[in-house]
């Protein structure tokens, strides 16, 4: 690093700036088509200079979309709150299941602990469509189709393996001889359990529910599949934009800019947080 | 009453058997430092009285009570750890006291004992610092204080020593024995220094291969190991073993030593035509230019002066290399080249080749 030519530096700049141009350009362009009508959006060619307009959003927060067909009547911020809704209480559940869980698969030594951990983080591995077909048929069949009950449980698919394997790897890096002190001194298992490795893992269990949010929050084909359009996040609500006079580009980057605002705050204010958490919990000492 | 009593304590772990049938018993305000060289399994003991590990084999009783299968909140045994094991987001105040929020103590008596300890160990002025801003001797401290605080019965200190500078590891030698004298509880003291031992311990317990060899007074294990594996572990430069093979004269048992023959017949251990080991304190032994009787030829092959002592390497005619302490380095003038070594026949020890047991002298 030290002894890098100008020529060097140069490289690496215009090598960096491509890279940032490539991922941040869609995002960029979204957030200009969001303040366009669909008429200016599908201009050839486009064109970098508009005459911003507020249409698209005031549409999303009313309810109200106009189209050239007609006045159509949107859910955006029904299927906004549906996913806040699905998402922290999924994450919510997850939490109270995966930390006790990970903290015992850490700690414990007992018959197929690795083969049940390993099992559990199996689940991310699957294709989500390989279950969605029976999985909505039982679903039915046992009445929690189409509920949020119903659907937390299957989020739990994204959200208890990442909890989990994160988490169970910073309990791994508390020194046992700490946790024995505690005892030692008097106090019950399940105490020791709150009042020291729950603390000392908080920095783990923070990234992993910010994770396991995002993850929540982005997935889609679940609630396609086993929700109607009242019990849907913003993922699926946005199809409602696909409209029989035509696709509405411009409510469309609307919903986008605001469905992805939340999770991009969560993501930027508790990036230091994410980073080091993820990687602390990698790497044993 | 014994305070901590152990019966044949085995533990095995995949790589192996540890612990061989450990036996022990410390009566009450009794320091007895469980010494041993590292990987011995000395740490191992200590988590088995704690209850942290769990036995294969044997009984452990504390205050009279047999707490084999107890779960170790129940034991009411304070620990300090080798790596110290403070709890990180407590502060030095919180962690003192941890043993005695256990035990239902109102906010007031908890802060009266922590303050009366953390006084007693200098450590007032960083009670309301947490671990990671203490230098390694406040973390020691610390530590030290967690274990005590709750003035329990039986305290376990697992070389709280070691990991603390060499000036801070001299002070706490010489403070020590008296903070836990004061305390009144029985203490095992594990320790792999031997002079931490002899210095901090009313007797010594000399873990080696799985078993307690000896367990002994300090000034007992070093003038009379019971094994040649003992003798090895007490002193530094370690003890010359010589092997000698005793013929009987008529003015006693005499034996070759590098091509001179020495007389044994005040070591009334060394019978005559048994395969022996000579033991011999580095410090027993006399190097001069002059030959005297029963002295033996050596070759002094390198000085090296320690400040309090002079540490001599010598070899015999016949190749073995033994080492000599001198006290001081008045004798400056000493050089490598030939001179002959005597030793005090008092203080050698005898000890079996084949089983390394040391054979009693005095008839």
């Amino acid at each position: 690093m030290e002894h890098t030519s100008p020529f060097e530096r140069i490289i690496r700049g215009v090598l960096i700036a491509a890279v940032l141009l490539f991922f941040l350009f869609p995002i960029l362009w979204i957030f200009l088509m969001s303040f366009q009508t669909n008429e200016q959006v599908l201009r050839i060619p486009p064109s970098l200079f508009f005459s911003p307009t507020t249409i698209n959003y005031t549409s999303l927060v009313t309810g109200k979309l106009q189209t050239a067909a007609g006045s159509l009547d949107l859910a955006f911020m029904r299927n906004l709150g549906n996913s806040v809704l699905l998402s922290s209480v999924s994450v919510a559940l997850a939490l109270v299941l995966g930390v006790p869980a990970a903290y015992a698969f850490a700690r414990f030594k007992f018959p197929l602990s690795e083969d049940i951990a390993f099992t559990l983080l199996s689940f991310r591995f699957a294709p989500p469509l390989l279950v969605l077909l029976p999985l909505s048929l039982y679903f039915q069949a046992i009445g929690l189709d189409d509920t949020y009950i119903g659907l937390i449980w299957v989020y739990q698919l994204i959200a208890l393996p990442l909890i989990l394997w994160i988490v169970r790897g910073y309990f791994e890096d508390i020194s046992p001889d700490i946790e024995y002190a505690y005892r030692i001194a008097g106090h019950s298992w399940l105490q020791t359990f709150t009042r020291i490795a729950i603390p000392l893992a908080r920095p783990g269990i923070a990234a992993a529910g910010l994770l396991a949010f995002i993850f929540c929050w982005n997935n889609f084909v679940f609630a396609l599949i086993l929700a109607s359009a009242d019990k849907q996040p913003v993922t699926v609500g946005a199809l409602a934009f696909v409209t029989a006079s035509g696709i509405q580009y411009g409510q469309i980057a609307a919903a986008i800019v605001l469905s992805v605002t939340p999770t991009l705050a969560l993501a930027l204010f508790a990036q230091r947080y994410l980073v080091e958490g993820l990687s602390l919990g990698a790497v044993k000492g | 009453m014994a305070q901590i009593e152990l019966r044949s304590l085995t533990k095995s772990y995949k790589t192996g058997k540890v612990l061989k049938g450990v036996s022990l018993v410390a009566e009450q305000g009794e320091i007895v430092c469980v010494f041993g060289p590292s990987g011995v399994g000395k740490t191992v003991l200590l988590r088995l009285i704690a209850g942290v590990e769990e036995l294969d084999a044997g009984a452990i009783f504390l205050e009279g009570r047999d707490v084999t299968d107890a779960p170790p909140e129940t034991r009411g045994v304070g620990i300090a750890f080798q790596n110290f094991a403070l709890f990180p987001h407590m502060t030095a105040f919180d962690n003192i006291g941890s043993a005695l929020t256990a035990h239902g103590a109102s906010a007031s008596i908890i802060k009266a004992k922590v303050e009366k300890v953390a006084a007693l160990l200098k450590i007032t002025h960083v009670l309301s610092h947490l671990p990671r801003a203490l230098s390694n001797g406040q973390k020691q401290r610390t530590a030290l204080a967690r274990a005590l605080a709750a003035d329990p019965k039986i305290v376990l200190l697992d070389d709280p020593l070691r990991n603390v500078d060499a000036k801070l590891r001299y002070e706490m030698r010489l403070e020590l024995p008296s903070l836990l004298r004061a305390s009144g509880a029985t203490v095992l003291y594990v320790t792999q220094d031997y002079k931490e031992a002899m210095a901090i311990g009313d007797r010594i317990a000399v873990l080696v291969d799985g078993r307690f060899e000896q367990i002994a007074a300090p000034p007992a294990i070093y003038r009379g190991p019971a094994s040649v594996s003992v003798a090895r572990l007490f002193g530094d430069p370690s003890i010359n073993l010589i092997p000698i093979k005793p013929k009987a004269t008529k003015d006693g048992a005499v034996c070759e030593i590098g091509g001179a023959t020495v007389s044994l017949a005040e070591i009334h251990a060394a019978t005559p035509g048994r395969s022996l080991l000579l033991g011999l304190r580095p410090e027993s032994l006399n190097v001069s230019d002059q030959q005297a009787p029963d002295s033996f030829p050596v070759e002094v092959m390198a000085v090296t002066p320690l400040n309090e002592k002079t540490v001599l390497l010598l070899r015999t005619h016949d190749g073995q290399e033994i080492f000599a302490s001198e006290a001081g380095v008045e004798n400056e003038t000493r050089q490598p080249g030939p001179a002959f070594a005597r030793f005090d026949a008092t203080r050698a020890l005898v000890f079996d080749e084949a089983s390394g047991a040391r054979i009693e002298g005095r008839a």
